[in-house]
């Protein structure tokens, strides 16, 4: 073997030596991030008006019935904890979805609009019809998937162009500011007091009745999203290249629209808007990520951390209970605004 | 993850997309028609209907009559309407210009959150309602609000690139709609006071806060248009306009101070007032070209004329009661920069 060719050899084993590096830290670095998860999910059981200890909330989750213990935790901060986990995800990948395919970081949804639809249709159902529970996230799914349909058909013309669909849901969010704007002002002062809570994003209404919808939904979405998105690091190199590798890009990039519009509008139907977590998971992901593959699970898993810290801050830091989307605005950030002085952001 | 593609363009002459559809010389016509149509009609449309004929009487031959001071009741409303629509127009210009985004606004720095947390902080801490009080917590809010996110992105190792702009203001509002909805969740009475404000109106309007905020608005113009021919250089990418000989840094620096100046003021004196400057500058853009010389100032025209147009149509939607001109700016402008969108070929800058 020649010189060259052994050097050439050499080479492809260090290209090659390096991928798998990079494969094998991303999986470590998601692991990691799952692990984190799981813990702050366990201290949001262990952790509230009373704090239990954990043999006897283990007990009491595996369905046996432990005084003082088993109504707090199976009722109320389980399925708080479950849709902290699951929304936080459902923000975190739908946000990262957004901004990767229309090529904007100011593309989150709240920013074009989603949110905002869902936002008006709640707070209209809330002032003006007195609605509650599952009619209010019926009122939100159903305002936040009007909303994208309207941008999708306004902003379609020979194809769509990701930056006039961006500058369509900035207007479309602009009527519906001013929608929310009206109904806050001629809403009684009590009413409008319910709109405002709601529209900070908040856990408290995360119980069984709420999740037994959105629950298996949000679940069988994040899959779908997660599925999809393994095509990302493909479509994020230009729709030429990727058509010249053989994917589809229009094809994926419209799935994938559409599976992170439904996250975030099922998700905003639990919560109520929690905004920032859309924004900032996508960019700390990109950040933390190696390997463009691991951006999806890593975004959700970022999202799902988010939620779950800030509710637990929330919750327990501050004499009075403050709902998690305050939280996550005045954490999350001061941290991205670091991670900028510290040049942490990738273009 | 990148922001809008830089454009690699700029200059009137560089083919369909930025086409001029007037002379300059026609759009400054129309434009002196446009705001001079607008401020008649608000002075004549209302509660009460004037006829035109009675609002020119009304300053040179008054005779007092119920609809004379009808129509002098309207003066600062509307004086208040066409200064804050031009600052909100230019404002917006300069946004778009230097952080080289088209979703750029001036709500885009933090120039209304910040404004938004002081007026909360006032009416809660210290229990301030007075118009004039509000004013001023508006205006020192905007600028703390810019000065911390533009520090932000100026002590980023890249410096105040149009990335680092668009994260550290989104960052900046981030943090104070938190703060301000923490506070409207516990404190009823300031929700109470806020929620009228939030929307922007102009039914506050009033000569003392006007005298006081004019200097303000006058300053951020003269910079505005100082400014707006190294706008140009920007367009064409920071490495194109320091070969060109322009102070980059300092440039930005301009459109940051004249920025606050402007919608600082102008929210001071009407509210966060959402969406004038991000569409104005858009339908400028596409009757005049690329050339910020002729955006900026044409921009403050088109910005009073759309804003003044609005507040007559709240007037008379709620006769005789009035629908917040904030509330008609999103509820009219929407459509309209949606069909100037779909009308378009791109969007370029």
């Amino acid at each position: 073997m020649t010189a060259a060719g052994t050097a050439r050899l050499r080479s492809a084993d260090a290209l090659r030596a390096a991928r798998r590096h990079g494969r094998r830290r991303d999986a470590v670095l998601v692991t990691a991030l799952a692990v984190a998860a799981v813990v702050l999910f366990v201290a949001g059981l262990v952790f509230g008006a009373k704090t239990l200890a954990l043999p006897d909330v283990l007990r009491a989750l595996s369905g046996q019935t432990v005084p003082g213990v088993s109504f707090a935790v199976v009722e109320l901060r389980l399925p708080r904890a479950v849709g902290a986990l699951l929304a936080g995800a459902a923000f975190g990948l739908g946000g990262m979805l957004f901004q990767t395919l229309l090529r904007n970081v100011l593309a989150s949804p709240d920013v074009i609009g989603i949110s905002t639809g869902s936002s008006a249709a709640a707070v209209t159902a809330i002032a003006f019809f007195g609605a509650s529970g599952l009619v209010v996230s019926g009122a939100a799914i159903t305002g936040g998937l009007l909303t994208a349909v309207l941008i999708w058909a306004l902003a379609s013309r020979r194809g769509l162009s990701g930056l006039r669909f961006v500058l369509v849901g900035i207007a479309v969010a602009a009527a519906l500011q001013a929608v929310i704007g009206y109904v806050l002002t001629r809403a009684d002062i009590k009413a409008a007091e319910q709109a405002t809570v709601w529209m900070a994003g908040s856990l408290s209404r995360s119980l069984w009745d709420q999740l037994a919808p959105t629950a298996p939904a949000l679940l069988a979405l994040l899959a779908i999203a997660l599925l999809g998105a393994r095509t990302l690091p493909v479509l994020r190199l230009g729709d030429d290249s990727a058509t010249a590798l053989g994917a589809r890009p229009a094809r994926n990039r419209i799935l994938l629209i559409l599976c992170a519009v439904l996250l975030v509008a099922v998700a905003t139907s639990l919560t109520g808007p929690i905004s920032f977590v859309a924004f900032l998971a996508g960019p700390i992901a990109l950040r933390l990520v190696k390997r463009d593959s691991a951006l999806a699970p890593a975004s959700a898993m970022i999202g799902a951390i988010i939620v779950l810290a800030a509710d637990l801050v929330g919750q327990h830091l501050f004499p009075i209970t403050l709902p998690v989307g305050v939280i996550t605005g005045a954490i999350g950030a001061p941290f991205l605004l670091w991670l900028l002085m510290r040049g942490r952001t990738r273009a | 993850m990148t922001l809008a593609p830089a454009p690699t363009t700029s200059a009137p002459r560089s083919g369909t997309r930025t086409r001029a559809r007037l002379t300059p010389a026609w759009a400054i016509v129309a434009c002196a028609v446009a705001v001079a149509a607008a401020a008649a009609l608000s002075l004549a449309l209302g509660a009460r209907i004037v006829p035109v004929d009675a609002v020119w009487n009304a300053f040179f031959q008054p005779d007092g009559s119920t609809d004379q001071a009808a129509v002098l009741s309207r003066v600062p409303t509307t004086l208040t309407g066409l200064l804050v629509g031009a600052a909100l127009g230019m404002g917006g210009a300069l946004m778009q210009g230097m952080a080289r985004n088209p979703l750029a606004d001036p709500g885009l720095l933090g120039v209304n959150a910040g404004a938004s947390l002081f007026v909360v902080l006032g009416m809660t801490l210290l229990g301030w309602q007075a118009p004039l009080a509000i004013v001023w917590c508006a205006l020192a809010g905007a600028a703390v609000a810019v000065v911390i996110g533009y520090g932000a992105a100026a002590a980023s190792p890249g410096g105040a690139t149009p990335v680092t702009l668009a994260l550290a203001g989104a960052a900046v509002t981030a943090i104070a709609t938190a703060v301000i909805t923490g506070i409207l969740i516990v404190d009823e009475s300031t929700l109470e006071s806020f929620r009228f404000w939030q929307v922007g109106s102009l039914t506050a309007a009033s000569f003392s806060s006007l005298a006081q905020l004019g200097g303000f608005l006058a300053l951020g113009a003269v910079l505005a248009v100082g400014c707006a021919g190294r706008l140009n250089a920007l367009a064409l990418g920071d490495d194109v306009a320091r070969g060109l000989g322009v102070r980059v840094g300092a440039a930005r620096l301009t459109a940051v101070v004249a920025v606050v100046l402007l919608c600082g003021a102008a929210t001071a004196l009407a509210g966060p007032i959402g969406f004038v400057g991000l569409a104005v500058p858009h339908a400028v853009r596409f009757l005049v070209g690329a050339d910020y010389r002729w955006i900026v100032p044409l921009s403050a025209a088109g910005g009073a004329t759309f804003l003044l147009v609005c507040d007559v149509i709240g007037r008379l939607l709620a006769r005789p009661g009035v629908l917040e001109v904030g509330i008609v700016t999103g509820l009219v402008g929407a459509p309209i920069f949606i069909v100037l969108l779909r009308r378009r070929k791109a969007v370029g800058l």
